[in-house]
């Protein structure tokens, strides 16, 4: 037993000295926790910002320019005018994703209680500003125009007083959401790449059939490269977590830190088992990463951590639960916004750890037989 | 002898990094005759042939080729047609997936010989090696022998003035290596004019040669003809005149290997191999081998490369099963899961398989503590290791750093760290010079004799092998014979032990297909002249040459075409079913507090809508939040106590809704519907209290959903996920395209052939253009038929655009490919480079109008942003040409920049 947890220290030492000798996956560390986490977070928001206004006004009355006064950011950019011949072609063009058309004698027709319309042209193909800006668009011309009927008084009695608070994160801020969620994906791209590449280039290079001759198990070879690279991915996401999310970026994080890293420990184990599973099926790196891609690319996009779940069709649900990215994305939502404890997460955890334990025997029962055939 | 030099070097110097693999050379290699490089792996010559052949590049010095500078351009081109250049590794210029002839038909065509004239002279070449029996054999599966056979008629389909073989002959059998001397030599007589040079480290080829420079650590030590330098040196054969002719501090420390006579040990003998057969799939590797290892033999093990050698080792050191027999290691069956046999066995495999990234110390320590060294003896273990294989002064450096001698002498001292009783050495001295080798020898000697271990080792070299106490000859996975060097020698009446090696290859080759190599008598019309060819300028010839070969490769390479069709189909069903942005079923929970009828009319406004779901009502405050924070809900709505009695007195009872906001982009969706959900219900109430409809608003407001009037996600996601897919894979699959022939070495024909830079991108880009395009109508297909999203506007303007497209998306993969290196470098770059602009910035998730500054800039700056209008005009904007052409002239852009970029950064010569 002590002989076992040595070697597997040995070898795990041996895997972080690889790794630290290994530039261009460092830096891709360091790219992808860093930068690319900054850049996500802050440059493709899912919230309304900036979206872009034209707007035909062929009224030009004090209530056409109060309307488009209280267009603003940072929902919105300075709306501008356009000639209403315009309308097709800026569309077309994707220039602007809401046109406002204003038509002549609006003002005098609402004080006239006649009841104008106002159209409102939205590129539909802009999937995420269109459906909520629109609203916001539709808001915001109500309370102008009831605002200018009612000569400034809101006092206007409704039957209800529905007061919406939201919990967690109450500016609706995309930036809180995005850099964890990032972070939380790039622990699944670096788990997978990093072990699966650090066996196969044991593989390319000869050392891992030098490893078979002495006396050291397959399960010992492949609980080092999870330790090892587990380490390194999970300092490098708690170092991500505290520097660029909550310092950069400012995004408080509600839940215990503590927690988070034991769950994540537990994904790890996983992530990484699976990233061997993956590279038993190839021998070389390019049909590693052809392999690799699209596994990713699913276990990142179906997990919720990028639409929510409640979107995906049921069926697709289903099959999701076995992508441990699933429970890890529900954990990590849990703990970082909601501040659950072990009491809510538990179910989880267990997933998790049992998904770790299926992956490893798989990758352990396919270890020995394709990596030492040629 | 009588002409100009062929090749004539002054003050070269060539430098790779700190190294100088060429350190201030002055030479004239003669012309019209078989002129040989002779020297270990390392000292510099292939770089100097590679000089020679134009395909590196010339850092200091000048370099002259049929008499013109080679730094010139044109003559450059010129040397391209009139010199045939064969890189060193078996097969390294030819593609391995390719057939026998379809290698010679690709190099043909790089010549731009016609059809006719391709078809006669393959069939000539293939008759004249003896080939002809096998047209349609992948070059994969040729032995090491006919490999190069096959190296050297592509080297010959154009009639070159000049011939450059690098270590032609390096891991062939015997046999083979005088058939292919042989052969050399008929070609010669057939063609005097030609000039041959040859690299080689097997001193013993040396002696054919007509003139030779034996080259040590970038310098030449001397030239002459073969007697020359034996006369020069006083020594008897060419290795030992090489050895005397060493600088005397390369020299030190070097005595001859005697091999004390073995003293016979009593018991079971150490190794037995018992009928050994290992097949992959039907092909049959090791075929019933038997023999027997005695308790402190040096066995050696003869053989070519891919005769089964290697696998028989692996076998005995238990990394592959066996398919049939059995190995006993000290009379007990191999269980290659005991710990203990493992203990007993030191194996070193054929290339270096050490650690690159430890120091030799650090290799040693990680393999004294696998061994399960006591702690005590370790670190002596570790001294004593280092001291006996001389490693002291290096005990601190770095593995790469180090000479081959050097590493192969570190492998050895791992591989008996734990004092084995039998070692394993596989091809141990393959490439190291003859001094480092007998050094090594020395070891192993001592090995044997002074702690009695048995020694199996296998080798190239025949002065070794006479070295060893018996030897088995193996060839095509069986054993031809087994005994002691003489009595192999004596028994078939031969003077060495190569000779009688050969007459056993020759008697087995009854019914081995390869020795029916009985070359046809060549007629004199079979190597003509050149024909006067323009070969300059663009062709485009050539550049199908590239594509056709291209294509058969990927077309070879099931897990690339599956990747390349079923990948970006997989991945756009993901994205059309898993990016949703339709917030559907919101599942929430209710405080009712006040039970009335008006708090339940109210409540039936939210379970009717099909945005959202109820689920089980909740008992207090606590719990409704306590489920919020589990994610169980994502909205919690309590109702006062008296709601329903405010209602009734008009006095705008207060109800509380919390919204999980950890998503905000659903929390915002969630707050507009509840907002619709609020309006509609007050002005039911309104209605009901008042009894007409009374309208709050002064306006009507009407919404027109554009493009996408049911407004639902996949109309939007589709056209992207096209976008997004013609980026990332073709991008990937052009960028391996390129750097795979520079890990291969087949970049090598692109260096020494006439085809240009520009024939050899577009050619090799142009099949990638075809991937993609018939990849874009399989998703065309999926579109349609899974995700009912037609092409509203004009089909002809996108696929035009798509074409265009994926002409800058490869363009961009073959830019990146010229500044890589590695396969793996070569798919993150391309992947990393291009995911954050394509999915961040091209207007997947945020159209690129609401983008700013540097954001806006990136997706500019990048194809996918002009593409994704045109994939979402064409499908969804019913738009054509008329709206999108300036996108349309954008992408022609981008396609021509990264073309043209790539064309200029990559290199003729290898620098």
């Amino acid at each position: 037993m002590m002989q076992w947890l040595s070697n597997i220290y040995r070898l795990g030492l041996k895997e972080l000295r690889s790794l630290r000798a290994d530039p261009v996956l460092l830096l891709l560390i360091v790219y992808i926790f860093s930068f690319a986490v900054y850049a996500v977070a802050t440059g493709a928001k899912l919230e309304v910002v900036n979206a872009s206004v034209a707007y035909v006004d062929l009224d030009r009355s004090d209530l056409t320019g109060r309307i488009i006064e209280a267009i603003l950011p940072p929902e919105f950019d300075t709306p501008e005018e356009i000639s209403a011949t315009d309308i097709d072609r800026v569309m077309n063009k994707g220039d602007y994703v809401f046109v406002l058309y204003f038509p002549p004698g609006f003002e005098a027709d609402v004080i006239a209680a006649r009841l104008p319309e106002v159209q409102l042209n939205v590129d539909a193909t802009a999937m995420v500003q269109a459906g909520n800006g629109s609203v916001f668009l539709q808001e915001i011309i109500s309370a102008e125009v009831t605002k200018f009927i009612a000569g400034d008084d809101t006092s206007t009695s409704l039957p209800i007083n529905l007061v919406v608070t939201a919990k967690f994160n109450p500016n609706l801020q995309s930036t809180w959401f995005s850099s964890v969620m990032q972070v939380i994906n790039n622990v699944t791209i670096l788990s997978v790449l990093l072990t699966g590449a650090a066996l196969i280039r044991e593989r390319e290079h000869g050392t891992i059939e030098h490893l078979l001759v002495m006396p050291v198990s397959p399960a010992e070879i492949m609980l080092a490269k999870i330790w090892a690279n587990g380490l390194a991915i999970n300092v490098a996401a708690v170092l991500s977590l505290w520097l660029v999310v909550q310092g950069i970026l400012a995004v408080p994080i509600a839940g215990s830190i503590t927690l988070f890293v034991a769950g994540t420990v537990l994904y790890l184990v996983s992530v990484t088992g699976l990233g061997i599973l993956l590279a038993t099926f190839t021998t070389s790196m390019p049909q590693f990463g052809l392999l690799a891609l699209p596994v990713l690319v699913i276990m990142n996009l179906l997990s919720g951590s990028t639409t929510p779940m409640e979107s995906i069709p049921d069926w697709l649900q289903t099959i999701m639960q076995i992508s441990p990215s699933t429970h890890f994305v529900a954990f990590s939502q849990a703990i970082l916004y909601r501040g659950a404890g072990l009491n809510t997460v538990w179910p989880d955890m267990l997933v998790m750890a049992g998904l770790s334990a299926i992956f490893f025997v798989l990758a352990l029962m396919r270890f020995r037989k394709t990596m030492a055939a040629n | 002898m009588t002409d100009a030099p062929i090749v004539q070097l002054s003050s070269v110097t060539h430098r790779y990094g700190a190294t100088a693999a060429l350190d201030d050379i002055s030479l004239d290699i003669p012309a019209g005759c078989m002129a040989g490089l002779i020297g270990p792996d390392g000292v510099g010559k292939s770089t100097l042939l590679a000089l020679a052949a134009g395909v590196r590049k010339v850092q200091t010095g000048q370099v002259q080729v049929l008499r013109g500078d080679i730094r010139d351009r044109h003559h450059l081109k010129d040397c391209n047609t009139r010199i045939a250049y064969m890189p060193q590794g078996l097969g390294r210029n030819l593609y391995p997936t390719l057939t026998v002839t379809e290698n010679l038909d690709f190099f043909g065509r790089l010549f731009g010989q016609s059809k006719a004239e391709r078809e006669e002279r393959i069939a000539d070449l293939l008759k004249a090696t003896g080939l002809d029996p096998f047209p349609d054999r992948p070059a994969g599966k040729l032995s090491g022998g006919m490999k190069q056979k096959l190296s050297l008629c592509s080297a010959l389909i154009h009639d070159p003035d000049l011939l450059i073989l690098d270590e032609p002959t390096t891991g062939v059998d015997p046999l083979s290596r005088q058939q292919f001397w042989d052969l050399i030599d008929r070609i010669r007589s057939e063609r005097p004019t030609m000039s041959v040079i040859v690299a080689t480290a097997y001193m013993e080829e040396a002696e054919r040669f007509d003139w030779l420079a034996a080259m040590s650590d970038g310098k030449v030590i001397a030239t002459g003809t073969p007697e020359d330098v034996r006369i020069q040196s006083g020594q008897s054969t060419l290795e030992k005149a090489f050895i005397a002719l060493l600088p005397e501090a390369a020299r030190q420390g070097h005595r001859d290997v005697v091999v004390p006579p073995r003293a016979h040990v009593e018991g079971t003998p150490a190794v037995q191999a018992i009928s050994l057969t290992k097949r992959f799939g039907d092909f049959v590797a090791v075929d019933g081998v038997n023999f027997e290892i005695e308790r402190g033999e040096i066995f050696g093990f003869l053989g070519s490369n891919g005769c089964g050698k290697t696998t028989t080792m692996k076998m005995l050191t238990g990394l592959l099963p066996a398919s049939d027999g059995q190995a006993l290691l000290f009379g007990e069956p191999l269980d290659a899961n005991d710990m203990r046999t493992r203990q007993r066995v030191g194996y070193m495999s054929q290339s270096f398989s050490l650690y690159s990234e430890l120091t030799v110390r650090q290799n040693l320590d990680l393999h004294a503590e696998l061994y399960q060294i006591p702690v005590a003896r370790r670190a002596g273990r570790v001294a004593e290791m280092l001291d006996t294989f001389a490693l002291r002064d290096e005990a601190d450096q770095k593995p790469d750093a180090l000479p081959l001698g050097i590493r192969q002498r570190l492998q050895l001292a791992v591989a008996v760290i734990h004092a084995p009783e039998v070692l394993i050495l596989d091809e141990p001295t393959s490439g190291v010079d003859p001094i480092a080798r007998d050094a090594f020898w020395q070891h192993l000697v001592g090995l044997s004799r002074d702690n009695g271990v048995t020694i199996f080792v296998s080798t190239h070299f025949m002065n070794e092998a006479e070295r060893c106490d018996r030897i088995s000859l193996m060839h095509a996975g069986r054993v031809l014979a087994v005994g002691a060097p003489t009595e192999i020698t004596k028994s078939k009446e031969a003077a060495t032990l190569n000779d009688a090696f050969i007459s056993y290859l020759r008697e087995a080759a009854g019914d081995i297909e390869e020795m029916q190599t009985t070359p046809a008598s060549s007629s004199p019309t079979q190597f003509r002249a050149p024909e006067p060819q323009r070969q300059s300028g663009f062709q485009f010839a050539r550049l199908w040459a590239f594509a056709l070969r291209e294509t058969m490769e990927i077309l070879r390479d099931p897990l690339r075409l599956t990747f390349a069709f079923l990948g970006p189909v997989i991945l756009m069903l993901t994205f059309g079913y898993g990016i949703s942005f339709d917030v559907t079923d919101l599942p929430y929970a209710v405080l009712d507090q006040d039970q009335t009828s008006e708090s339940r009319t109210l409540l039936e406004a939210f379970s009717g809508s099909r945005y959202f779901a109820e689920q089980a009502s909740a008992t207090s405050s606590e719990e409704l939040e306590a489920r919020l924070r589990a994610g169980e809900i994502a909205i919690a709505i309590e109702i006062p106590p008296d709601f329903g009695r405010m209602l009734l007195r008009n006095e705008s009872p207060e109800v509380r809704i919390a919204i999980d906001a950890a998503m905000p982009f659903r929390a915002e969706t969630a707050r507009g519907y509840l907002q619709g959900l609020a309006l509609t219900y007050m002005e039911d109430q309104i209605e009901r209290t008042y009894g007409e409809a009374i309208d709050t608003s002064g306006a009507e407001i009407e919404t027109r959903f554009r493009y996408n009037q049911a407004f639902k996600s996949v109309f939007a996601i589709v056209p992207s996920v096209i976008m997004l897919m013609l980026v990332l894979i073709p991008a990937m699959m052009a960028a391996m395209g390129v750097v795979r022939e520079k890990e291969t070495g087949s970049i090598a024909n692109f260096r020494s052939t006439p085809v240009t830079r520009t024939e050899f991108v577009l050619g090799k880009q142009l099949p990638y253009v075809v991937i993609a395009m018939l990849s874009f109508l399989t998703l065309l297909v999926v579109a349609y038929a899974v995700f009912h999203v037609p092409v509203r506007g004009s089909g002809f303007a996108l696929l035009v655009g798509t074409f265009l497209y994926v002409l800058a998306t490869t363009g961009f993969g073959v830019l990146i490919s010229t500044f890589t290196r590695t396969q793996v470098a070569a798919t993150f770059a391309a992947a990393i480079i291009a995911i954050i602009p394509a999915v961040n910035f091209s207007g997947l998730l945020v159209p690129v109008s609401s983008l700013s500054g540097g954001g806006r800039m990136i997706g500019l700056g990048f194809p996918s942003a002009w593409y994704q209008q045109i994939s979402v005009g064409t499908f969804t904007k019913e738009l054509g040409f008329a709206e999108l052409w300036q996108n349309h002239v954008v992408l022609v852009g981008f396609a021509f920049l990264f073309i043209a970029v790539s064309i200029q950064m990559l290199g003729k010569q290898e620098k």
